[in-house]
């Protein structure tokens, strides 16, 4: 199953009931502040063009009102949008007659739910073949396929228990199995850990980047965590105001980030888990020296190998063995610790 | 007053009401209009309800002719499968034979029978309304005074054009029933699909579900608890209903109250009523005693 990227482009949502009458003003540059008290319209998203990666992980992140869970809803059209496209494998979601769009939820998408959106009145079993009976699938085959899924969670022994006499963790475990056995392209988590604790979350991290690791899925994470969102994202987009204000790889954005705003949310983040080696690395200079250090490695974990085996100097290889780069204990400690540039930028 | 009608206009003192001529004149119109219309269609809407009397009389028959045994044994064979609670099971096998005991058993059958085809009927007519209330709310809009004003209207005065159409009889009574007691069916079940939480909502949606699919797998069973408080209230409301109905012409227990009233029977009134109140109190427990069956589900076990 070879999953397609989705592009957003020209993205724009209005709240309100003649939202499609502002989308020029807003393209001229009506403010969101603006079109509230003028015009009783709430923008929502506006101008947002972002292609997701095939079988990747692509983390929106954002806080509480700067239109993330529009913008995932924008792509199982949950919300029309006022104007712009979101296209998957050639085919622009929002153009979809009603049956189109209904088969494209049913075999295409899956979705997780911040607040896990379980039927109460279903065991989990029950729960877990919801997207198969919606699509028709015979009761044998689906329940055969949920167990699966219920096993790969981690739930086993719990099919015939009913949501509410599961902790939030599990029941978020449901959310997801039901979405995994409905073995579609695309996975669509809205804020699917947020509601869970510091420690299930991390727990769960772990679950979907292990599922994902085979799956390939096509995967639109929103969250409100940066940490979540550098452990979690092949790609991720930060969004304020219902404005894409940076996106690209959590490296690219940890270590530069494109304003005041963005760099606040990365002055907290330990950078020593999300930079990478091969990041920081100079270019090789005569015979590689010291320790060898695969590619993709953070800088915490270079750090404790080059200090218990006691060198000062290392060379990164890539996948084949073959030696890339250079770095020293000095370099790494100090792209560890937030250089001076972000401090100035604040002190600006 | 008339200190200050003698300083108002005529008109500002005594309310100008339509002139008696008009008024009459209108009341005849719309009456000799609605006799033509029952003169006309009488016989045809007799025939439309013609199985209601059958269903009625069959089962009618069935409750009164099967040995009262035979109906003791199903009824707490029901009341325990519906409650799973042995007390309520008790009760009902101990006020089913007092009623019995004081001669009433019949009587409590025919009533029986009547509160259950109405009961049933109000099911029927009342979810689909009610389903389609809660998809729109322009239907909304349209049935609530409609409901309104059946709720308050007097049940005396919609027996009137009840009477006039169908004459005096089982039929005209379950009309009359039904028209009292549907209206709580109706607004619950509306209420109880309007309730549902949002996000199972979105939920169904993000997998493809159809209007159906939802109103079936989310909408009615979320809805359940709510639409089961509905039905309790049309049964409630219909043994209610079942002593002014005996007014034209339905039998059973009510009829006993009416004949009780115009004559000052104290005790044949009150044995009678109790009798009511015996199988209210069964048709209460038993079915809340369902509904909470059915939402075993929602009990917290685990944190």
């Amino acid at each position: 199953m070879a999953s397609h990227a989705i592009e957003v482009k020209n993205l724009y949502k209005i709240f309100g009931p003649n939202g499609g009458d502002y989308v020029d003003a807003v393209k001229r540059g009506l403010g969101k502040a603006e079109l509230n008290e003028k015009h009783g319209h709430v923008l929502g998203l506006q101008d947002i063009n972002i292609s997701m990666p095939a079988g990747g992980v692509m983390v929106v992140m954002g806080l509480s009102g700067s239109g993330k869970s529009t913008l995932i809803r924008h792509i199982n059209r949950l919300i029309d949008p006022t104007a712009g496209e979101v296209l998957y494998d050639g085919v622009d979601v929002c153009k979809m007659s009603d049956n189109d769009l209904r088969e494209f939820r049913r075999h295409k998408t899956a979705m997780v739910f911040q607040k896990f959106a379980l039927l109460p009145h279903r065991t989990v079993l029950d729960n877990t073949v919801y997207g198969l009976e919606i699509q028709g699938v015979g009761k044998a085959e689906s329940e055969k396929r949920a167990r699966g899924w219920i096993e790969r969670v981690g739930l086993q022994g719990f099919e015939n228990h009913y949501p509410n006499q599961l902790s939030g963790g599990m029941q978020q475990r449901v959310g997801l199995a039901r979405a995994l056995t409905n073995d579609a392209d695309i996975l669509l988590m809205d804020e699917a850990y947020s509601a869970l604790d510091p420690l299930i979350r991390v727990d769960m991290q772990t679950v979907l980047l292990d599922l994902q690791k085979e799956l390939k899925k096509t995967v639109v994470f929103i969250t409100h965590d940066l940490d979540e969102a550098l452990r979690l994202g092949d790609k991720i987009a930060i969004l304020r105001d219902g404005r894409v204000v940076q996106q690209g790889t959590g490296q690219q954005i940890v270590l530069s980030p494109a304003d005041d705003y963005i760099t606040a949310f990365v002055k907290e983040v330990n950078r020593g888990r999300v930079i990478n080696v091969e990041t920081i690395m100079r270019p090789l200079t005569g015979n590689p020296e010291g320790l060898p250090l695969a590619m993709g490695m953070v800088l915490e974990s270079a750090a404790r190998a080059m200090t218990g085996a006691h060198v000062n100097a290392a060379h990164v290889v890539d996948e084949n063995g073959r030696p890339i780069g250079a770095l020293d204990l000095p370099t790494i400690i100090s792209a560890m610790v937030t250089p001076t540039s972000h401090e100035d930028k604040r002190a600006a | 007053m008339a200190s200050i009608c003698s300083v108002l206009p005529a008109l500002l003192c005594k309310f100008p009401a339509i002139d008696d001529g008009t008024i009459r004149l209108a009341r005849k119109t719309i009456d000799d209009g609605f006799k033509g219309f029952v003169r006309s269609y009488g016989d045809a809407i007799d025939t439309v309800v013609q199985p209601l009397q059958w269903f009625l009389n069959y089962l009618e028959g069935a409750f009164v002719a099967s040995p009262w045994i035979l109906v003791l044994i199903v009824m707490v064979a029901v009341v325990y499968y519906g409650s799973r609670n042995i007390n309520i099971t008790i009760g009902t096998a101990l006020s089913m034979i007092a009623i019995g005991l004081v001669g009433l058993w019949n009587d409590t059958m025919i009533t029986l029978a009547m509160v259950t085809v109405c009961t049933l009927i109000s099911i029927l007519i009342g979810i689909p309304i009610g389903i389609l209330m809660a998809r729109s709310d322009r239907v909304q809009a349209i049935v609530n005074p409609v409901l309104d004003v059946m709720q308050t209207m007097p049940s005396f005065v919609y027996l009137i054009p009840v009477v006039m159409i169908f004459g005096i009889g089982k039929v005209p009574g379950l009309i009359a029933v039904v028209i009292y007691a549907v209206p709580p069916m109706i607004r619950l079940t509306n209420l109880g699909i309007r309730l549902v939480d949002q996000e199972v909502l979105e939920a169904a949606d993000a997998f493809g579900s159809s209007a159906w699919q939802k109103l079936k797998n989310v909408q009615m069973p979320l809805a359940l608890p709510t639409i089961m408080a509905g039905i309790n209230q049309t049964i409630m409301m219909s043994l209610a209903m079942v002593v002014v109905a005996s007014m034209i012409g339905v039998g059973g227990l009510g009829k006993n109250v009416l004949q009780a009233i115009a004559n000052q029977f104290f005790t044949v009134g009150f044995l009678n009523g109790f009798a009511l109140v015996g199988i209210a109190i069964i048709f209460d427990r038993t079915s809340q005693a369902f509904g909470r069956r059915l939402q075993k589900h929602s009990e917290v076990i685990h944190g």
